[in-house]
């Protein structure tokens, strides 16, 4: 046992002193940047730090990737800037796992001669952050919105909605794509900022999937019990629309309601073609983290600034919906065109 | 015997004699006069699962009447495949809290064997009658690790748990890149994995192979814990291991035998996973951990091992699944469930602690 134990301890050291040497031959440009994600189980913040190894390599500048363990782990986030600060960052991207409470080590960062840039997720204020490169999400929502209601024509009037949305805390991507798929439904939606306020008899309920699997599918047999007669889903992203049909078909109703879902994930789109989900709103994160590079390098050589627009420092990095049934109206790509350009 | 009260030798021979007048009935504890509420607190003492079976008819008696379409064959048939995936972690955690462990890596490695399957399975095109069996290999493989760290190394299963559910989650992720195997996917090429999804009606109710094998398994662990040595075994270790020990009981090998039963258990529930989810999807169940233990402490099993019934643990997970469905159709918000859940809970242990009164 003991012999076992050294063997493995003079392992771990060696993996170390590898592991260290790598860390330490710098590329040769001496411009770090560094990218914060929420979490490393979506393959949605996986691609977007891909996207920015790929473009720090072209670049020739040293990237730093690190992650929350969980959606909402604001902790190691803070950790992750504190120790880009320390290492004397030119740039930090971040996706805030929680828009507030980020703010004070982001203005630490920006006071030591840090770019900060807020990517997919703002921060509140928007403004904390020197600029925000992020899909427009209430857009994305409203593209679907008003494709599912294309769809349905003069039904859409008395339509039976099923909101499957992501969890109980309400953060701003959640809220914007459900507020948005309402808007472009034609709902009034009273107060943009609160899911589930609307008084639309149309809407069966709103329900929370977690974005997986299985809870699109719990969440969708909740609803059909409230009532059987719902014919549009929407749901926060792909796998929880995957989980939705799951449970449409095990109550036989797989035809009788229109799924739309955001993302833009290739298993996604593969579901457009497959004709499980009826339209997805794309987003593209590697343009995204692309975007992001290329500004801090551009910052790390100049001193500019990222271009915004003039009345806020968003950029939109760009939505395009996938359906192989388009509408009147509401631009779209097919589905052989989405695999081109999906991600995961 | 003194030397001055042995006047006759051999009168205090005769046995036969010398027990006449003395009583005659075994030995046993005096019975006082009870009152009404120690009357309750020994029937419950003696029948753990009383409790959550009165709570599990009260709720859905109670939601019965107030939510519409709550009380129908297809509905309540509904929540026992909700709650198959949980029930059958249930099952596997209730062997190790029996044994006076704690097991908070049930969801991971669960996750794992349902990655293993699908990608050996979907990926690699192998036959599910190969993919699924190194996926039940897997789990037996993550028990071991975890049965090995709790008896030869004497850690804590608290802690050895905390850090296998890191571990293999971090593996899942890996293995996985993230990404769910469609479930379009898994039908053309691998639809024996799905074998636990298959549905078949009865009179308006709905039952899936899955629900049946989690019923199957909690009748099949409660003979094993009851009318077996070794589910015997269980209940002593969890109880006082080291007078399990002097009374002869092999108990490393009774725990080692628990971590490895229960982790093989946690990847069947992926196999049935599958069935129920469509998909392989990473991130579901990520607190699949949390729910076992929570079905198991409201099915009445105590934290500190040794007591309860894994049928308990069946009523538990039901509770659970009433509660959330009931709310759900009575259109209440999501955020209540949870707090409703959070409640019961507390109200479990508070129950548990009272019952543990000797002196009541």
């Amino acid at each position: 046992m003991s012999r076992l134990f050294r063997f493995l301890a003079s392992t771990v050291v060696c993996a170390s002193i590898v592991a260290g040497s790598v860390g330490a031959a710098a590329a040769d440009d001496d411009t770090l940047v560094g990218i914060v994600v929420k979490t490393r189980t979506n393959p949605f913040f996986v691609k977007m730090t891909e996207g920015a190894a790929q473009a720090a390599e072209e670049h020739g500048v040293d990237l730093r990737s690190y992650a929350g363990n969980y959606d909402g782990d604001v902790g190691s986030q803070i950790e992750a800037i504190e120790s880009l600060i320390a290492a004397g960052a030119d740039g930090i991207l971040l996706t805030p796992s929680d828009s507030s409470a980020l703010v004070p080590v982001v203005e630490r960062a920006r006071e030591a001669g840090i770019l900060v840039i807020a990517l997919d997720t703002a921060l509140t204020p928007a403004s904390a952050a020197h600029a925000t490169f992020a899909t427009d999400n209430f857009e994305a929502g409203k593209l679907v919105g008003q494709w599912a209601r294309a769809q349905l024509g003069d039904a859409a009037s008395d339509a039976r909605i099923a909101m499957l949305d992501l969890n109980t805390k309400e953060i701003s991507v959640d809220v914007a794509r459900d507020q948005g798929f309402l808007t472009g439904f034609g709902i009034d939606v009273k107060d943009p900022e609160d899911i589930g306020d609307e008084e639309d008899p149309r809407i069966v309920g709103h329900d929370v999937t977690q974005g997986s699997a299985e809870g699109g599918r719990r969440a969708m047999e909740n609803l059909l019990q409230r009532n059987p007669g719902i014919n549009v889903v929407y749901t926060i992203n792909e796998p929880a629309a995957a989980g939705a049909y799951e449970a449409l078909r095990s109550f036989g109703f797989e035809d009788q309601a229109l799924i739309v879902s955001i993302d833009g994930g290739c298993p996604g789109v593969k579901n457009v073609k497959a004709g499980v989900i009826g339209a997805t709103s794309m987003q593209f994160p590697l343009r995204m983290a692309k975007m992001g590079v290329d500004a801090v390098v551009e910052y790390a050589d100049t001193g500019k600034l990222p271009k915004t627009g003039a009345d806020s420092n968003f950029v939109n990095t760009g939505v395009e919906l996938v359906t192989d049934d388009p509408v009147e109206g509401v631009p779209s790509i097919s589905p052989e065109e989405g695999l081109e350009k999906c991600w995961g | 015997m003194s030397d001055q009260s042995a006047p006759q030798k051999g009168a205090s021979q005769r046995y036969d004699t010398m027990v006449e007048g003395s009583p005659e009935e075994v030995a046993s504890f005096e019975q006082h006069a009870r009152s009404p509420i120690q009357r309750v607190h020994h029937f419950l003492h003696v029948n753990p699962t009383a409790v959550p079976m009165l709570v599990l008819a009260l709720s859905v008696v109670v939601f019965g009447a107030v939510a519409n379409n709550f009380f129908t064959a297809f509905n309540l048939t509904l929540i026992i495949q909700q709650v198959t995936i949980i029930g059958i972690l249930g099952v596997a955690q209730t062997l190790i809290i029996l044994s006076a462990g704690i097991d908070l890596s049930v969801a991971a490695v669960m996750m794992l064997s349902a990655v293993v399957m699908g990608n050996l399975a979907v990926y690699q095109g192998m036959p599910t009658f190969v993919a699924v069996p190194i996926g039940l290999l897997c789990g037996a493989a993550c028990g071991f690790m975890n049965g090995m760290l709790v008896t030869r190394f004497r850690l804590p299963p608290f802690i050895v748990t905390l850090g296998a559910w890191k571990m293999f989650f971090a593996l899942t992720l890996f293995l996985s890149g993230g990404q769910s195997v469609r479930s379009q996917d898994i039908n053309t090429s691998a639809p024996a994995l799905k074998v636990f999804g298959t549905r078949f009606d009865v009179l308006g109710a709905q039952f899936t192979t899955g629900a049946l094998l989690m019923l199957a398994l909690f009748a099949l662990g409660w003979y094993v814990l009851n009318k077996t040595a070794w589910g015997r075994h269980v209940y002593a270790v969890g109880n006082d291991a080291d007078a399990a020990r002097l009374a002869g009981i092999p108990t490393r090998r009774v725990l080692l035998s628990v971590y490895m039963l229960a982790s093989t258990l946690c990847a069947l529930a992926a196999w049935v996973s599958i069935g129920r989810v469509g998909s392989v999807s990473p991130q579901s169940f990520y607190e699949g951990n949390l729910d076992a233990i929570t079905a198991v402490v409201i099915g009445g099993c105590s934290l500190f091992g040794g007591r309860g019934s894994i049928l308990g643990t069946l009523i538990g997970a039901l509770i659970v699944g009433v509660f959330r469905s009931g709310l759900n159709l009575s259109g209440v918000d999501v955020l209540w469930q949870q707090f409703a859940v959070g409640a019961l809970i507390i109200f479990a242990v508070a129950i548990d602690q009272w019952l543990r009164k000797v002196s009541a």
